[in-house]
């Protein structure tokens, strides 16, 4: 069937089949995804401000974006999905921390920047590296600990980077990546790039006092950074009413304004990422809370489920899921037909299969591997392994 | 946590300390004498004036002048956006510098003393020294963190520890310990040009002193090598190695031991990470003994890892067990007679041991 063979024969870029697919429908189906005519749609939930006006509700978007959006969140999901079996089929070890549930802020975040603006987040990083460019073999080779994962096997799951997109990790200590989005924010502001940095944390990071050190040198020296807090409600098991006394994020910052955004809707975080860059541009820093929820537990060594009940969970996957909102605005705005989007989501899925397969295939590091990059300049110092007379190495 | 701000009267000697040091007028026609203060304050400027990309932070660095006067005029010569006062929020401001170094910027993270880098030492340790290695090279670190280290004089016992050992053993980190004004200039400006982490550990009880440097030092262009010791003084009877202000004591010992006919090698370590391994069990080689001596706690101290590597290269020319000479294994006392009986002042006994 003629739709058949054009939506399985696309990798990426689906756009030139869909704009072919005339026979299917009796309309005449223009060509919708490559569509970039302007489309405007209003956030379901306004904008909470601190010291701001907040943005309007009204989001410009276009119809490729929004299928970029659905295929980019979907592509994240199954992505997530899968490392749970990879994790409980044990070849994923250590720590885990899957995104599932809060794609949209990833998504609705890159849409409003560019690969020049920076992003720094906390360890649950796998989608926000994939949102920077980070393909789904290098995600899984990473997390297999292979020598095609973006950091050679040597980072893991809290550790992915990707310099040349500006993403700087990926960070296993709650908070410390906030004030090194604030020295990435400064650095851009020293090399006077008119770009930004966005730096992400959660909900159980917003205590960290060195979040409040570096905000405070951020607004003193009025450096472009956006603050984003992932409020997912829960640090690990603890809710966040029992572990902030305010647990009103965006306000935390007091003297620094800030924005109340429905992390669950991908175009209000695109709206409010637009309004922070334009914001601290010329202001200084911003707080944004993204209202969000991740499905799975803080990790995978937690079922997620002692500290809350399958009822929220299954009842914000009901009425908020990110990519079935987006699913109902494309299919409202007749953008895309639901065989369509399913379509999608099957190639996606086998795209995933793919990657998991190639990143299978890709070997254990070298053992030289071992020492290699603990310097930049080596100075030919020796370097000892855990029996000093049988492994040495001179690091160049 | 500042504690007392040393104020002493450092008198004329504050107005001849130009940034430029090339403006150092002759004191004798032989060799010229700096301070150590001055050599810093000399490689900083230089170094800033070669690369735009290096910039200096930390707690009054900027207006007062530092709190020890290293960056005296550096803000008026190179204005308040390289020359950055911070507030007193050590995790806030390494974060910063180690992000500002993520990015590609030199920035010069100035710890008032290295008591309070323990604020920060999540920064130094996590997102500065491992990053390299967790991104596989993609990301490096060129920053420098330095400021005094070890004992002052009746600061008590918050303000008196000696960090070298606890920044030596993590991989991924230089630790350097500059001695004379050129070692405090030729390390300096190498922590600088490194593209790794650098922990520079300083001594405000040698910003005052005084040493003969040669031409070739006060040129801009100097530099010396990281992870090279210097045999300060040569010996053939006992190898005593030292860093820092220990250099000094260890000098006048190997003058005091040679008039009792033993002769002292004295081993200036300069770089405590990479330790200069080689040198050390040369010297130990010819020698055949061994005093280490250090400022700091004694267990797991720099002496203890001098000792093992010498066990392990060198043990057959061992003619007696190595010694260790390091502070007292008690907090830093104030008063003056404590504070002296917790610090090594005399060493000939283990040498002659």
């Amino acid at each position: 069937m003629a739709l058949a063979h054009l939506t399985s024969s696309s990798r990426s870029n689906l756009l030139k089949p869909l704009a072919t697919v005339l026979s299917y429908t009796d309309s005449f189906r223009r060509p919708i995804s490559t569509s970039t005519d302007p489309l405007t749609i209003e956030t379901s939930v306004p904008f909470t401000s601190h010291k701001c006006e907040p943005p309007s509700r009204s989001v410009e978007t276009t119809p490729q974006e929004l299928i970029s959006f659905f295929r980019d969140m979907a592509t994240m999901r199954r992505m997530e999905i899968a490392a749970d079996s990879l994790y409980k089929a044990k070849l994923i070890r250590g720590f885990c921390h899957l995104y599932d549930g809060q794609e949209a802020v990833a998504v609705g975040m890159e849409a409003a920047i560019t690969k020049k603006d920076c992003i720094i987040t906390a360890y649950r990083d796998h989608c926000t590296f994939v949102g920077r460019g980070g393909t789904l073999l290098e995600v899984f080779s990473e997390l297999m600990g292979r020598q095609a994962g973006c950091s050679n096997g040597k980072g893991g799951s809290m550790h992915f980077y990707r310099k040349d997109a500006g993403f700087y990790g990926g960070h296993g200590i709650v908070g410390a990546q906030v004030p090194l989005g604030c020295g990435l924010a400064f650095a851009q502001k020293y090399s006077k790039g008119e770009t930004v940095t966005f730096a992400l944390y959660g909900d159980g990071a917003a205590n960290q006092g060195q979040l409040f050190e570096a905000l405070n040198i951020s607004a003193l020296w009025d450096l472009p950074v956006i603050l984003i807090c992932e409020n997912n409600h829960y640090g690990m098991g603890t809710a966040e009413w029992r572990a902030s006394k305010s647990p009103a994020y965006y306000k935390r910052g007091d003297y620094v304004p800030g924005l109340k955004v429905d992390g669950m809707d991908a175009l209000a975080v695109k709206q409010a990422c637009k309004f922070a860059k334009e914001h601290v541009l010329r202001n200084g820093p911003i707080i944004l809370e993204m209202d969000t929820y991740r499905y799975h537990g803080h990790s995978m060594s937690d079922p997620g489920s002692t500290y809350r009940t399958r009822d929220e969970i299954s009842g914000v996957r009901q009425e908020r899921d990110p990519i079935e909102r987006i699913r109902k605005v494309i299919l409202a705005h007749d953008l895309a037909t639901e065989k369509e989007l399913k379509d999608f989501e099957k190639e996606i899925r086998k795209e995933v299969d793919q990657a998991i397969a190639q990143a299978k295939e890709s070997p254990m590091p070298e053992p030289s591997e071992l020492f290699a990059n603990v310097y930049v300049k080596g100075l030919g110092t020796e370097a000892f392994g855990a029996d000093r007379k049988e492994v040495r190495a001179v690091l160049p | 946590m500042l504690g007392i701000i040393r104020q002493k009267a450092f008198g004329q000697s504050l107005q001849r300390i130009r940034p430029v040091a090339s403006s150092w007028g002759g004191y004798s026609s032989t060799s010229k004498q700096m301070m150590v203060r001055e050599a810093l304050n000399s490689a900083l400027d230089e170094e800033m004036s070669a690369d735009p990309k290096v910039l200096l932070m930390g707690e009054e660095v900027g207006e007062y002048q530092g709190a020890y006067k290293i960056s005296k005029g550096l803000l008026e010569k190179y204005g308040p956006e390289r020359v950055l006062d911070t507030p007193i929020t050590e995790a806030g401001f390494t974060g910063i510098g180690v992000g500002a170094a993520f990015y590609g910027l030199k920035p010069i993270v100035e710890f008032m003393t290295f008591n309070f880098s323990m604020q920060a030492i999540d920064h130094i340790i996590n997102s500065a020294a491992k990053t390299s290695y967790m991104s596989a090279g993609q990301i490096s670190v060129p920053i420098v963190f330095r400021g005094p280290n070890g004992a002052a004089a009746g600061v008590g016992a918050q303000h008196s520890q000696c960090y070298a050992s606890w920044y030596a053993s993590c991989p991924g980190l230089k630790v350097l310990a500059p001695y004379s004004s050129e070692d405090a200039r030729g390390l300096l400006k190498a922590a600088i040009r490194d593209p790794d982490p650098v922990v520079f550990l300083e001594n405000e009880l040698l910003y005052g002193e005084s040493f003969p440097v040669s031409a070739e030092v006060l040129d801009s262009s100097f530099c010396l090598p990281i992870g090279k010791a210097k045999i300060e003084r040569e010996g053939k009877d006992v190898t005593i190695t030292a860093f820092s202000k220990m250099v000094g004591y260890a000098l006048k010992a190997a003058e005091i031991l040679a008039k009792d006919g033993i002769s002292a090698e004295i081993i200036n370590l300069r770089s405590i990470r990479p330790l200069d391994r080689p040198a050390i069990n040369a010297s130990v080689r010819k020698t055949n003994r061994l005093v280490t001596v250090e400022e700091g706690f004694p267990q797991h101290g720099v002496g203890a890892e001098i000792c093992a590597s010498i066990i392990e290269d060198s043990f057959g020319y061992l003619d007696a067990p190595v010694e260790r000479i390091t502070g007292a294994d008690v907090p830093m006392p104030y008063a003056a007679n404590l504070e002296r009986m917790a610090l090594p002042q005399i060493f000939m006994n283990a040498a002659r041991r």
